[in-house]
């Protein structure tokens, strides 16, 4: 069986700089990937240009073996990969549940006509739509803030409403950009529960993260990138021992 | 081209740079405060209307004090007179309409630069009535001929004045302390006040030079077209700000690239839109071939001719 | 006023709770709705009949723009173009001018066909802009329309140019034209009431039509936009589509408005639609409460009726201060405005009705 998501050597420069160099890697359907690396080092670039947010100036992804569309975020999300901000991006004046029911947009139909009208279609759709946002929220653990402004939760809840409102979007990869970035324990480990039940219902993940040990623990394989290069992928602790993952990490260490 | 064609082009050029001139120099004004608090000043306008008319009043005075005054030593003061006015008129628009707003939702500072146009508008009706002033010539307008096109010498003193202007402000933003509080302000100000620069000094001083721009400019116009009126500062205000966006808001070598491109474009447009469209419009679709060449560069150019930062404050 | 409306905004939200409570609200505003022209009419004549008149139309062009500036966060500066097309579709195609006379029940939805797809026009170049570059591109739009009604009067005559388009037909139904007064049950009922009910109608299916659209998947996606672009797109909404249809909507309302507009007045010129138009009707959305349906209309009402409240004020009120007239009230008026602009928004900044839900961006 192929891989779910394919990325065939995908470059992006901005000026100058490389920011991605032949990145090519393969997501096996079911799995818990993790894209890890020091910090500037290309993770957050492949999640934009994997998204539709920038073109890549060579290389293609394939998603299901089709490839992706490229530079038009939608229809990325269409296809069925749903994504979270490192620097979290809600709506920030919009209830919780509302950001949720966003996220269904995607799956639904309803256009002007029918919102006007509110044929009996339109309705049914808009109570599935508002079912399923509440469903998701309880699935994530929101369900007693759903009316609450995405701006007045606190940093957590962000966190796990920018998941729910992925997937709303029913996808079938789930990309995560520092999902426990400050989290404290407490919340890490609910947060890895949450993880590890996204998988089990079938939808496959793919996580930028530097909490190592959630990385570890947590992920089946991981891939290293480094100054744009993948240097290194495979189960985190064959890749934990891996000289040049040591060298990156340590030599980024003393550059910091 | 024959020569006749050639003398025309070149009038259009030399109008085109006059205008140009006066639209750089407001145009600063509103890249300037953009730069430093990302906000439209929607009232620079009013304060280039009310640097002419007090200009106007302090030359009637100065001319009834001391009737022998020589015209230009009479523009000179009487513009030195209005200048602190329009910086005082700045400095309080930034206080009461805008400091108090700096953290509101983006529109409310828009609306307030609006009430406070309107405002000024009625004021200056109050003082100086609804009637068009005619502008005396303090410098003398008497044509003279360049290579077969005409030139007046206030046209002559509105160009170099205005060079000089610009290139005193560019010594002053890129080469003082003062400008160097400037720009880190405007890259970030809250860094910027980290670093202990006194942010709201820095933006009163942007409000202040801007609106001593404004001043000048709206003498020049007045001089330049022998006319004065509180509606002036409006349409005018608009242009500049559409130069000041053309070549990049927030940006002061835009600001003084896009009020001189505007400047041309409008002169030769305004000369030529007759024979590019076959008859079919005249120099009264002016203003639709300067907002036209706008829309089309920000199409292909969103941030402006010279725009180095996206322009998005969100 | 904070006060005030804050409390407004409770009872609103208490009666709507209870179902009772919530019709004899709806029955009390119907009636009250229903006699106003007779009220005003008896109170200060027809002249306020006709203020009234117009607040509905400026009812509409707010909530119009609202769908722009207010859903999907699109500053609109040139909005009143829209309303211009409306109103020059109908001017065109209903009165001796070219001699053609189409029937209202054709006219006006092709005014709000052809506005649309002005919106379109001006939507598609603009949607990589974003925030002021937007507002002066649509600006610019806004004049340049006014620019081309002001000079296609040749070589063609298109527009007649400044002087306008005149005598243009009545809005009628078949045979029953609101420019005749009619007698209902013995009572006299003038032309500018007949317009005053067909304007509410209307001006009541566009609040109909807002307030489905704002809590719908369209609504939803208008609002995501405005929060958060790059987030919007990321969650699979086709943000050029979307915008494309906010444009295209609040054009629409303008068209329908300007159309009334027109067989209302029975004559168009540019004078009408100049950018000083398209900032009042943008100060009726932000001063009212941007975004919120409730705040637009109140914001549109109060604007529309400031100006003429001061006419009828400022004189008498100066003839008892100076015992002449001192000021021009036209100027009085005008610093007026200028000042409620200014105060409201420094001591209410989200509007004078801002939705309770969604507190605006304050302090981001």
């Amino acid at each position: 069986m192929s891989a779910l998501l394919e990325a065939r050597s995908v470059g992006k420069r901005f000026g100058g700089l490389d920011a991605l160099m032949q990145v090519s890697l393969g997501i096996e359907r079911g799995e818990i990937y993790g894209l890890i690396g020091p910090n500037g080092a290309g993770k957050t670039t492949l999640f934009n240009v994997l998204t539709g947010l920038y073109r890549p100036d060579e290389g293609e992804f394939l998603f299901d073996g089709a490839p992706l569309p490229v530079g038009e975020p939608h229809r990325v999300a269409a296809a069925g990969i749903a994504r979270t901000f490192q620097n979290i991006r809600l709506f920030a004046n919009m209830s919780a549940v509302e950001n949720v029911m966003v996220g269904r947009h995607v799956r639904t139909r309803t256009g002007v006509i029918g919102a006007v009208l509110r044929d009996s279609g339109s309705r049914a759709e808009e109570r599935a739509i508002h079912a399923r946002s509440l469903e998701l929220l309880e699935y994530v653990g929101l369900a007693g803030r759903r009316d609450e402004s995405a701006r007045n939760l606190s940093y957590g809840d962000q966190r796990r409403l920018e998941i729910a409102r992925a997937l709303a979007t029913e996808p079938r990869l789930l990309a995560l950009d520092e999902p426990a970035a400050g989290m404290n324990a407490t919340e890490t480990a609910s947060l890895r529960g949450l993880l590890e039940a996204i998988r089990a219902d079938g939808v496959t993940v793919l996580l930028i993260e530097h909490d190592v040990k959630l990385v570890m623990g947590l992920c089946d394989r991981v891939a290293v990138l480094d100054y744009g290069r993948k240097i290194a992928e495979g189960p985190p602790a064959r890749v934990q021992r891996d000289p040049t993952v040591i060298e990156a990490y340590l030599g980024g260490a003393l550059h910091a | 081209m024959s020569a006749v064609d050639f003398e025309i082009l070149l009038q259009q050029i030399l109008n085109g740079l006059v205008l140009g001139s006066v639209y750089a120099l407001v145009a600063l004004g509103y890249t300037m405060v953009y730069g430093v608090l990302g906000l439209i000043n929607f009232a620079h306008g009013e304060v280039v209307m009310i640097g002419a008319l007090s200009t106007l009043s302090a030359a009637r005075l100065l001319q009834s004090v001391l009737p022998g005054l020589p015209g230009p030593i009479v523009l000179l003061l009487s513009t030195l007179a209005a200048i602190p006015v329009c910086m005082a008129l700045g400095y309080t628009i930034e206080r009461v309409a805008y400091r108090p707003l700096r953290f509101a939702p983006r529109l409310a500072p828009l609306i307030t630069a609006i009430g406070v146009s309107i405002l000024l508008q009625n004021i200056a009706m109050v003082v100086w009535g609804r009637s068009y002033h005619s502008f005396p010539a303090y410098v003398s307008t008497e044509p003279f001929q360049v290579f077969g096109a005409t030139m007046t010498p206030v046209q002559v003193v509105i160009i170099v004045v205005a060079m000089a202007i610009m290139a005193g402000l560019m010594f002053l933003v890129h080469r003082t302390k003062l400008g160097r509080a400037m720009r880190a302000t405007a890259e970030n100000q809250s860094v910027a006040g980290l670093m202990g620069v006194n942010i709201n000094a820095i933006i009163s001083i942007t409000f202040v030079i801007g609106s001593a721009l404004a001043a000048v400019a709206g003498v020049m116009v007045a001089a330049n077209y022998s006319i004065a009126h509180y509606y002036m500062g409006f349409v005018l205000g608009l242009k500049a700000f559409t130069a000041a966006v053309l070549g990049g808001i927030g940006n002061l070598g835009g600001a003084v690239a896009g009020g001189l491109l505007l400047g041309l474009i409008e002169s030769l447009g305004a000369g030529y839109i007759g024979d590019l469209t076959g008859g079919f419009m005249g120099s009264n679709y002016q203003d639709v071939f300067a907002f036209f060449v706008l829309i089309m560069v920000l199409v292909f150019r969103p941030s402006g001719l010279m725009g180095e930062r996206v322009a998005e404050r969100a | 006023m904070s006060w005030a409306a804050k409390d407004l905004g409770d009872w609103v939200e208490t009666a709507k709770r209870d179902p009772r409570a919530r019709w004899l609200g709806v029955a009390l505003i119907a009636v009250a709705l229903a006699v106003l022209p007779f009220v005003a009419g008896a109170v200060g004549g027809r002249g306020w009949v006709r203020i009234i008149d117009f607040a509905l139309l400026y009812v509409m062009l707010a909530l119009g723009l609202n769908i722009v500036v207010g859903f999907a966060g699109l500053l609109d500066l040139g909005y009143i173009a829209f309303y211009a097309v409306g109103a020059y579709t109908y001017a065109l195609l209903a009165s001796p001018h070219f001699g053609i006379h189409l029937p209202v029940w054709l006219v006006l939805p092709m005014g709000a066909g052809v506005a649309g797809v002005f919106g379109v026009l001006l939507g598609a170049p603009t949607l990589k802009l974003r925030g002021d570059y937007l507002a002066i591109v649509t600006l610019g739009f806004g004049e340049i329309i006014r620019i081309f009604l002001n000079n296609l009067n040749a070589p063609v005559n298109i527009t007649n140019g400044p002087q306008g388009v005149n005598r243009i037909d009545p809005i009628s139904f078949s045979n029953f034209s609101l420019a005749r007064p009619v007698e209902v049950l013995g009572i006299d009922v003038p032309s500018v009431h007949l317009y005053y009910y067909l304007f509410l109608a209307l001006a009541l299916l566009v609040i109909f039509v807002s307030l489905r659209l704002e809590n719908s998947r369209i609504g939803r996606a208008w609002v995501a936009i405005r929060e958060d672009e790059v987030a919007a797109r990321a969650m699979g909404i086709n943000t050029r589509n979307i915008k494309l249809l906010a444009f295209a909507m609040g054009a629409s309302f303008g068209g329908i408005a300007g159309g009334l507009f027109a067989g209302f007045q029975g004559f168009v010129s540019p004078e009408s639609f100049i950018l000083m138009e398209s900032v009042v009707v943008l100060c009726m959305v932000v001063l009212g409460g941007m975004g919120h349906i409730p705040g637009v209309i109140l914001g549109a009402v109060l604007l529309a009726a400031m100006p003429e409240v001061f006419r009828n004020t400022i004189v008498p009120v100066q003839q008892q201060l100076f015992g002449k007239i001192v000021f021009d009230p036209e100027v009085v008026r005008m610093l007026l405005f200028g000042l409620a602009l200014v105060l409201v928004m420094l001591f209410r900044p989200a509007g004078i009705w801002p939705s309770t839900t969604r507190k605006r961006e304050l302090a981001s």
